[in-house]
């Protein structure tokens, strides 16, 4: 079952909505198993562990600039791959393809050159592994402007093209651009650029300082048409820090945030549906949508809180962690097991929690029907287990400098990167004990 | 030599035997000494010392003549001799002439003692004499007495006779009056009487009614007593009359032989009806709108009206309808069940009226009085249970006033917070700068500890020995631990833990709503709280309260620990608070500023020396209430030091251009390795509670967020500079602030490093030149 196969039969009810994440979810399982964390694959990683469950140590890359954006290339579901921009002023700027072979813990990287300007954020299309997007500044007259751009990667530093990676970074290829989304900057820096997320990559959403902008992306991304835009209107200088697109509703909600507030939006109308004014104490800093269970949402800010939100419910969070001792950066929910969340912090620490109380899966497994249909050769559920609690499960230390970003590999559910501004790249494992809880 | 001593002598004594002579004298007046009482040795008048033995001397037992002779004629000379030859003799005679005398008195004794008894032996028999005629009279005498009585027998008999007739007469007189005496009786109204004759003559009538003329008679009386019933029957019912009254009414109806059953049922209502309206009038006076009159005045016209009554009626009842046994007392307890529920209710909802009162001597007194009254009928009725239910009254009412005293705490606490909102809203406007803030802590803590002595007082009179109550078993055990050290001390001080946390998590979390002093302020108490103040007031409690009860009560370590999170997490927020507050300041100052077209620095700026305004007022406030704490030893020269990272030698390893593929660790690696050595910082890490912890709490809040500012702009040539001067002068002021003041240079190290890192052409200045600027500015 592949993606394609998914958003073919992709339905338009509100009823089928309700269906589509969770066979995603289902699809995403199947590549896992194929990778790492699988029934077939759990005799060869014994063996090669000697049985024990010790996790592996975490593997570290350093980049030579300062880096900020980090993202899974998100349509590749078969090797472990992400994507980092890097930061400098004075130097050409890169985009770092890490590929991560877990069989041998190896990195393999790729370096492209992105000219025009440092990175702030980076967002790989879903549909199409060639195809990604930055936010990127320029200075021009003494004037800092940040756009955003969609570009397609070389062809041969596309997957099976990592045989010389020596070579690959000393004659490091340039990025092909496909399109400037909004170059002019008419509407201001752009903070972020969000694809939606299980489309046919041909849609995105832009966050240029107040202004929600939805782009339609034709003639195979090399012209980007402004679908729709909203603005936010207010006193004082309002500006977007982050934004999300919830894969649920048939991909027609984009959640928001600036400075305090976070705001949901219908991208349909363009119009605002939902808003919790002072969402944190200070400043929001990113947003997650949990991608199994509508109306969940994780937020986090300089309040170094994480809290979850159900957007039915705007007053009051559902929950809210308080673990890290600065601002949080960054918050991701794990693709298939939504209670593991990740969260990135300028504490310099990564905190993996266990939000099994909130999550889909609430006690464990959740064996429904459709689950049992779609999937027969999964096990199935010790219910005597024990539900595990909330709280955390491990804190990633590796790192020396403030963490701007954390995320989970897109293809191996077990599997994240964490990326501080000193341009360490620290790739972990879920602790291997909570892994198997989770599974069996 | 007893021929010489004897020799010379009256002549009395021959010569012959003069050698026994002298042993006989001597045996002589061995024997007269004993009938003198004198002890052979004291007589002698021997010199003590002189040996009994010695055969010479005169005196001696074992004198002897010859010896003694013999001494002499060898020791003395002639002259001496012849001396002791006279004294000898004159020592004779004067014995001879003291024997003499002493056997002419001892004869004449004897004598005289004869004659008497010769005179004796005459009178004894002519007594006997007189005794023998005495007999005889009296034999004599016996006889004649009963032959008196012999013939006076007969007589007696008949008086006795005669006697019993008279009686019977006048029994059957009397019988034969009845009727008329009975009928004169009820006329003037004495039942009494009435009953008693009717008493009398009941038994009678009835055993002789065989008899025509009894017969009559009984019929008259029957016909008269059911007269007499109907009328006190009459008077019964009416009812106008007082309880004793009616009491005694019901005991001649009883008297009469009136069924008991009927006649308890009727004074069971009567006595209601009386009492209802006693109860009646109570509820008059709890009466909806006038003020009803005080509690005291209350429980004691209930006491004295109802109370009272029923302890009438109760004792009126046992003692008339004692016969009727289990089932009369069930029903006099259910009646007094009944009324007593009334009553109990009415109580309550004066009592109720009480709740919001202040005055707790009056209540307790009240309520002493309620229960002291209600120990009698409870006496006298154990089974209605009205004394167990008017100590539950009692007990709901002190568990009432627990919870009101402590909603009244909580209140006072909620108010001093109040007061010290607008104390310390109040100075700004003066311009003064907080100078009360040890004193507003002061007046807070003493103003809830008086508060709670009150409560204390005012819940101590409930388990005053003079309450009649306070013997109860729950005023002894439960009142006291459970209620009042647990419910009341240990409940208040849990709450105003809460109350003083429930300002950390206060949903605006800006900071607006509580103010920062306030968050110190009550750090400091609770703190205060946990190192003295709740093991004093909890002794104070248990001195007071001698608590007997074993239940389990909260440790005063407990309470503590709690008290202690509670300060460290309000201290925790106060330097978040705080923190917040600077960090907003620098985070608009970098945010809002161009730095790429910024012109060249000339001052700091002003939003720097705002900071360091900031910190220094806050380094006052929280000096104020907490002590200094502990720094890291200084180096000596803090105020100096330029910042390493733009010493020359460090920034060719730090910013050169380095971009070649095969060293590109080189960046990083001064930095890393610079990382490596100092610990990594914790900036929103719990604090200790001092001032030093606080302020390096604050200081790391608002540096690290100028350092993610700085992180997050594009900085010119000069905005670089400007921060370098900028973070120069906080270095020079903020260090003296911090525990370890490495932390600050690390930290503003860092800005600085960042800066020039996000700075496309990155030329520091002179540090000769920041100084002179610093100083300047």
């Amino acid at each position: 079952m592949t993606r394609q196969d998914n958003t073919g039969s992709e339905p338009t009810g509100a009823a089928a909505a309700r269906k589509r994440p969770v066979s995603a979810r289902a699809a995403r399982r199947g590549t896992c198993s194929r990778g790492a964390g699988g029934a077939p694959a759990l005799g060869p990683a014994e063996a090669r562990g000697g049985g024990s469950m010790e996790d592996d140590a975490p593997v570290i890359y350093g980049l030579e600039f300062q880096a900020r954006a980090l993202t899974p290339q998100t349509a590749e579901t078969d090797a472990i791959r992400f994507l980092v921009g890097t930061q400098s002023l004075k130097y050409d700027n890169q985009i770092h393809i890490i590929d991560f072979d877990d069989e041998n813990n190896i990195i393999n990287k790729n370096v492209l050159l992105h000219q025009v300007g440092e990175i702030w954020h980076i967002s790989a299309s879903p549909a199409d592994k060639g195809v990604l997007a930055t936010c990127y500044s320029k200075i021009t007259d003494s004037r800092v402007l940040t756009c955003a751009a969609v570009w397609r990667m070389p062809e041969e530093s596309e997957p099976g093209s990592h045989e010389s990676p020596d070579e690959a970074s000393s004659t490091a290829h340039a990025l092909e651009l496909l399109c400037d989304l909004d170059g002019a900057g008419a509407h201001g820096s752009v903070a972020c650029v969000v694809w939606e997320p299980t489309g046919d990559g041909k849609r995105v959403v832009s966050l240029a300082d107040n202004h929600l902008l939805l782009w339609d992306l034709q003639e195979s991304s090399s012209r980007a048409l402004l679908a729709g835009s909203a603005a936010l209107e207010g006193k004082g200088q309002l500006r977007f820090t982050s934004g999300r697109w919830s894969p649920h509703h048939n991909c027609t909600q984009v959640a928001t945030a600036n400075d305090t507030a976070v705001r949901g939006w219908d991208t349909r109308s363009m119009s605002q549906i939902y808003c919790m004014e002072n969402a944190h104490g200070q400043l929001v800093r990113d947003l997650d949508f949990n991608p199994n269970k509508q109306y969940y949402l994780a937020s986090c800010g300089d309040d170094c809180k994480v809290k979850f939100w159900d957007t039915r419910n705007v007053t009051q969070p559902v929950a809210a962690l308080e673990e890290h001792s600065h601002w949080v950066w960054n918050v991701r929910y794990n693709h298939s097991h939504d209670q593991l969340v990740l969260t990135g912090s300028s504490d310099s620490r990564v905190i993996l929690s266990n939000m099994v109380s909130i999550s889909s899966e609430p006690f464990g497994h959740l064996v429904d029907d459709e689950d049992l249909s779609d999937q027969e050769e999964r096990r199935p559920e010790d219910k005597s287990q024990e539900p595990p609690q909330d709280g955390v499960i491990a804190t990633y230390e590796e790192h020396e400098d403030s963490v701007y970003a954390v995320d989970w590999s897109s293809a191996d559910p077990w599997l994240f990167a964490s990326l501080s501004y000193d341009g360490r790249l620290v790739i972990n494992r879920v602790p291997r004990a909570l892994k198997y809880h989770i599974l069996l | 030599m007893a021929a010489a001593a004897a020799g010379p002598g009256p002549g009395d004594s021959p010569e012959g035997p003069d050698a026994e002579a002298p042993e006989r004298r001597r045996k002589a007046h061995g024997m007269l000494k004993l009938y003198y009482g004198l002890s052979e040795g004291e007589a002698a008048g021997r010199a003590p010392g002189s040996d009994p033995l010695d055969p010479t001397d005169l005196n001696g037992a074992h004198f002897d003549p010859e010896v003694y002779l013999d001494k002499l004629r060898r020791e003395c000379p002639l002259a001496q001799l012849m001396d002791s030859e006279t004294d000898m003799v004159r020592q004779i005679r004067a014995l001879d002439s003291d024997m003499q005398t002493l056997v002419y008195e001892n004869y004449n004794k004897f004598i005289s003692a004869t004659d008497t008894i010769r005179k004796m032996k005459n009178d004894f028999r002519k007594m006997e004499d007189e005794m023998d005629r005495l007999a005889a009279n009296m034999a004599v005498i016996t006889d004649f007495s009963a032959r008196i009585s012999a013939t006076l027998q007969d007589r007696h008999e008949r008086i006795t006779k005669l006697a019993g007739v008279h009686a019977l007469l006048r029994k059957l007189q009397f019988l034969f009056e009845l009727p008329s005496r009975l009928t004169k009786c009820v006329e003037l109204g004495a039942y009494g009487q009435a009953v008693r004759y009717q008493g009398r003559a009941q038994a009678v009538l009835q055993q002789y009614q065989h008899l025509p003329s009894f017969r009559a008679i009984q019929d008259d009386c029957q016909v008269i007593t059911a007269h007499l019933a109907q009328q006190l029957r009459q008077r019964f019912r009416e009812g106008g009359s007082g309880a004793p009254e009616q009491a005694e009414c019901v005991e001649l109806l009883l008297a009469l032989g009136e069924p008991a059953e009927e006649l308890c049922e009727e004074f069971l209502a009567h006595a209601r009806g009386r009492l209802e309206a006693e109860l009646r009038s109570l509820e008059a006076e709890l009466g909806p709108s006038p003020p009803a009159p005080d509690v005291l005045e209350f429980t004691d016209r209930g006491g004295s009206g109802f109370v009272g009554g029923l302890c009438q009626v109760a004792a009126a009842y046992q003692e008339l309808f004692a016969a009727q046994g289990p089932a009369g007392a069930e029903k006099l307890a259910a009646f007094a069940r009944e009324l007593g529920g009334c009553y109990f209710a009415l109580v309550e909802r004066r009592l109720a009226q009480e709740q919001g009162g202040s005055d707790n001597s009056l209540l307790v007194r009240a309520l002493d009085r309620f229960h002291r009254r209600l120990r009698a009928p409870g006496a006298l009725l154990a089974v209605a249970g009205l004394a167990d239910a008017a100590t539950e009254i009692v007990e709901r009412v002190a568990r009432e006033r627990l919870g009101h005293h402590l909603q009244g705490l909580r209140a006072a606490f909620l108010g001093c917070l109040t007061d010290v909102r607008q104390a310390l809203a109040a100075p700004r406007l003066a311009g003064k700068e907080g100078p009360g803030l040890a004193e507003l802590l002061a007046n807070v803590a003493s103003s809830i500890l008086s508060h709670i002595k009150a409560s204390l007082a005012a819940v101590h009179l409930f388990t005053a020995k003079e309450v009649s109550f306070s013997n109860k078993p729950y005023f002894r055990g439960e009142f006291c631990s459970q209620g009042v050290r647990e419910g009341l001390i240990v409940g208040f001080i849990r709450s105003l833990c809460q109350t003083a946390q429930s300002f950390c998590d206060s949903p605006g979390e800006k900071g607006g709503a509580t103010p920062p002093a306030l968050l110190l302020l009550l750090s400091r108490l609770c703190l205060d709280y946990e190192t003295a103040t709740i093991s004093y007031i909890l002794t104070l409690t248990d001195e007071q309260f001698l608590v007997q009860d074993q239940s389990p009560v909260t440790p005063v370590s407990t309470l503590c620990a709690e008290a202690r999170e509670t300060a460290r997490r309000l201290l925790t927020h106060y330097v978040k608070v705080q923190g917040l507050v600077i960090s907003q300041m620098l985070r608009k100052s970098v945010e809002t500023r161009d730095w790429l077209s910024t012109l060249e620095p000339r001052n700091v700026r002003a939003v720097m020396k705002r900071v360091v305004e900031d910190t220094t007022a806050i380094d006052v406030q929280v000096g104020l209430l907490y002590e200094e704490g502990v720094r890291k030893a200084q180096s000596s020269d803090s105020s100096k030091r330029t910042f390493s990272v733009y010493s020359s030698s460090r920034q060719q390893g730090r910013y050169a251009p380095s971009y070649t593929p095969s060293a590109p660790m080189d960046t990083n690696l001064l930095s890393n390795i610079q990382k490596l050595f100092s610990e990594r910082i914790d900036v929103f890490s719990p604090v200790e509670f001092n001032k030093v912890s606080v302020l390096t709490g604050i200081i790391k809040i608002s540096l690290k967020t100028l350092l993610e500012c700085v992180r997050l702009r594009t900085f010119g040539r000069f905005g670089l500079q400007q921060v370098q001067v900028d973070c120069h002068f906080l270095q020079l002021y903020l260090w003296r602030f911090v525990a370890d003041e490495e932390l600050v240079h690390l930290l503003l190290d860092e800005v600085v490093a960042s800066a020039a890192l996000r700075c496309p052409d990155p030329v520091p200045m002179e540090p000769s030149v920041v100084e002179v600027i610093c100083e300047r500015g």
